[in-house]
């Protein structure tokens, strides 16, 4: 025994103080009988707050997008077998973004663990693709420090969601407990600090370059590097774009902005990407819809510096010249005091001529939409949002047309304002991530810019937004179909669009009401803007606003897939 | 390319299965896999024969590396290495065949551990090449069984693969 005066506490006790220990505010979760004890432990105490979420999904998004929007670890809490499966779409979205939570899961006692018992299932193995790392615990004096493992692994390094899985006998036995202080992996060393040479090589390749290019990731928000990235662009007077996780990295109302690139990013954005000569990749991992055809990519000469906490995300899809492994902040940091002290300075002259071609991409003006319609365009709608709304609101989305619309047009000037599901593109996350979201920042305004056909996958969270008393306000883009879907059965399937169509939908107006929130349903252009400034002079309460949108509305640009950066459809084309 | 990649990882339940999953979960060719505690029993040590281009053989030792549980991983085919397998083959060996098996085994510098009136059960090591050399230097229709171990690896000279 470590300290011979430790006091000795069942399992559910020691897990809830590993809690305190860690500083949790809120789990977000939903009982059964695997974890009954817990549970029961909970309920003795305050200073942890449960949240009873209406489905195990709903737990994992909403500890999410806590995550997301404080940079606090998520923690959910669900029992074994049904409760673990319900959860693993939650887990797989944050492990795509390297979100960092904690997942709490029941398991089945020990004695049982094998013999197919009641609501048993193989958390661990289920899972195990979809975790940065997981832990069944099979005796009550493991559980202390495999939590503070599971949180300390959750938010270093490359962060992402820790499982720890709890038979419940362990719950019920004792033992002395203590939180250990520190802890010693040998086997996880994440990366701290950049290699000076590789940094100032980097210096050096970005002070030559003649047509540079800034192009960050989710990683700037992860490791609240925004600041950083903001002063070095500055600094070099360079154009930036971001991808869809990194939005508010840097200020989209700023100048040197290029707006977001990739499959439905801005013609600047992508054209600039594909012809710069000198490429610094921050926080990014070139993925398939950002680069579209890594082949295609390849075909122009360029230099690529690329800075990422995970080496296996550099030379993973592309090559690049100069690799920095470590954090973020840390290697924004050393760069920006290299490149202060350096004599040097960008070429003013290569500069210039590099805008100006930038500004005639710009001039295209790739986001235009009919603003004269009479049906309600959504465009239009997520603009109104932006000006009602001042720019400053948490903003979580769904998937589908409505994501890429907010993407683009609203404009985000701060980290950690975006939330949405960008590396699986999960239908339902937006709900229960705003849940999350307005649990961490009780004060601030949270929207939730969704779809019909999303919103019906995690739509039992009213039920949670009414009993927390959450004014979240929904802004619905209700097109009657699956947009995107839609979308793509138009441009590559001959217009045949199979099962994209919503039928026999809710009156979600009514719906909403018998969850005791404030519905609205808004037909004309001219009605958007009255609609989204009465909703938001609800303050204190839920309001649901039904936008019924053309129903033909696409998203432009677009680079179809296997095709180029710069192969793409313009609204103007068609 | 054929590679022989050597880990150190974490005498735990679960590991060798994170490793396999990787590898299934990626797409990457397992010619063969072998594990074994290694003299400190909280450690293994475990050896894969993979194929693949340099980029994925970087991306491989990238996303073992990755796996919290692994603590050290090295690329044995980059240098110089000596690798072994280990074969018990069981043939048919009756009739004048019978000494001919012997024989054969003998230039293999195989060991006959097992003997019945018409059976050998031989034991051989070497490289994988060679076992392959043994089986087709008798006759097919005499194997009755075989078991390999797939390779595990050394490297040559003073580099060693230690926390």
């Amino acid at each position: 025994m470590r300290n011979p005066g430790a006091e000795s506490l069942t399992g559910a006790e020691i897990l809830v103080r590993c809690l305190h220990e860690e500083n949790v505010e809120y789990v977000f979760g939903y009982p059964g009988g695997a974890v009954l004890y817990i549970y029961d432990e909970l309920f003795k105490q305050d200073k942890v707050k449960h949240v009873l979420v209406r489905h195990e999904q709903g737990a994992a998004h909403a500890a999410d997008g806590y995550s997301r929007a404080s940079n606090k670890i998520g923690v959910c809490l669900v029992t074994s077998g049904p409760g673990v499966t319900n959860a693993v779409t939650g887990i797989a979205t944050a492990y795509m973004d390297s979100i960092p939570m904690v997942v709490i899961t029941g398991q089945v006692p020990t004695h049982a663990i094998g013999l197919d018992a009641f609501q048993e299932v193989d958390a661990v193995g289920i899972t195990r693709p979809c975790v940065k790392h997981n832990i069944l615990v099979k005796d009550v004096r493991d559980l202390a420090p495999s939590i503070k493992k599971a949180f300390h692994i959750a938010r270093t390094g490359r962060p992402g969601p820790v499982l720890v899985d709890v038979p419940k006998d362990v719950t019920a036995a004792s033992c002395a407990f203590e939180y250990p202080e520190t802890l010693r992996l040998r086997s996880y060393n994440p990366a701290g600090k950049g290699h000076p040479g590789q940094i100032k090589k980097a210096a050096q390749m970005l002070l030559g370059a003649k047509c540079p290019m800034v192009y960050s990731g989710g990683g700037v928000i992860l490791s609240d590097a925004a600041p950083q990235l903001t002063r070095l662009v500055r600094m070099l007077g360079f154009p930036c774009t971001n991808t869809l996780m990194g939005l508010g990295g840097y200020p989209a109302t700023d100048p040197q902005f290029l707006g977001m690139l990739g499959m439905h990013g801005t013609y600047e954005a992508n054209m600039a990407m594909q012809h710069c000569d000198v490429l610094l990749a921050v926080g990014a991992r070139f993925d398939d819809r950002v680069i579209g055809n890594p082949a295609h990519f390849g075909e122009v000469p360029r230099k690529i510096i690329h800075i990422d906490i995970d080496p296996s995300s550099i030379s993973k899809r592309v090559r690049v010249d100069v690799p920095i492994v470590g954090d973020v902040r840390e290697v924004l940091d050393d760069l920006i005091k290299m490149l202060e002290a350096s004599r040097d300075k960008p070429d003013p002259k290569a500069l210039k001529a590099w805008w100006e071609r930038i500004g005639q991409w710009r001039s295209k003006d790739c986001l235009r939409y009919d603003h004269v319609s009479k049906i309600i365009k959504p465009q239009a709608v997520v603009e109104r949002l932006w000006e009602v709304t001042k720019g400053d609101a948490i903003v979580t989305s769904d998937v589908g047309q409505h994501q890429m619309w907010v993407a683009q047009l609203y404009k985000f000037d701060k980290p950690r304002r975006w939330i949405n599901s960008g590396g699986l593109g999960t239908m339902g996350f937006g709900l229960p991530a705003a849940m999350g979201a307005q649990f961490a920042n009780p004060g601030s305004t949270v929207v939730c810019v969704t779809g019909e056909a999303s919103f019906q996958m995690c739509i039992q969270e009213l039920s949670t937004c009414r009993q927390y008393h959450l004014p979240l306000k929904i802004v619905c883009l209700n097109n009657r179909y699956m947009g995107m879907v839609r979308q793509w059965q138009e441009f590559f399937h001959g217009n045949r669009y199979s099962e994209s169509y919503l039928d026999a939908l809710p009156d979600f107006v009514k719906l909403v009401e018998s969850y005791g929130h404030v519905g609205m349903r808004i037909e004309k252009p001219a009605d958007i803007e009255p609609a989204l400034k009465e909703a938001f002079s609800r303050k204190d309460q839920l309001v649901f606003m039904d936008f019924i949108t053309d129903q033909t509305e696409n998203v432009f640009p677009m680079v179809p897939g296997g095709k180029g950066i710069s192969e793409m459809i313009l609204a103007e084309e068609l | 390319m054929r590679h022989i990649i050597s880990i150190l990882l974490e005498n735990e339940s679960g590991a060798l299965s994170r490793v396999s999953g990787l590898f299934s979960a990626r797409g990457y060719n397992i010619e063969s896999l072998t594990v074994a505690p290694t003299e400190d029993p909280s450690m293994s040590r475990m050896t894969i024969v993979t194929s693949g281009s340099d980029d994925v053989i970087e991306q491989i030792t990238k996303q073992l590396n990755k796996l919290i549980e692994v603590v050290k991983v090295v690329d044995l085919s980059e240098a110089a290495h000596i690798e072994r397998e280990l074969m018990l083959i069981k043939v048919r060996a009756t009739g004048k065949d019978r000494e001919e098996m012997k024989r054969v085994a003998d230039i293999f510098r195989g060991r006959i551990l097992d003997v019945t009136e018409g059976t050998y059960t031989i034991e051989l090591t070497g490289t994988g090449s060679k076992l392959d050399a043994f089986i087709k230097a008798i006759e097919a229709s005499a194997i009755l069984e075989t078991v390999r171990t797939g390779a595990c690896g050394i490297s040559r000279g003073e580099r060693i693969l230690r926390v």
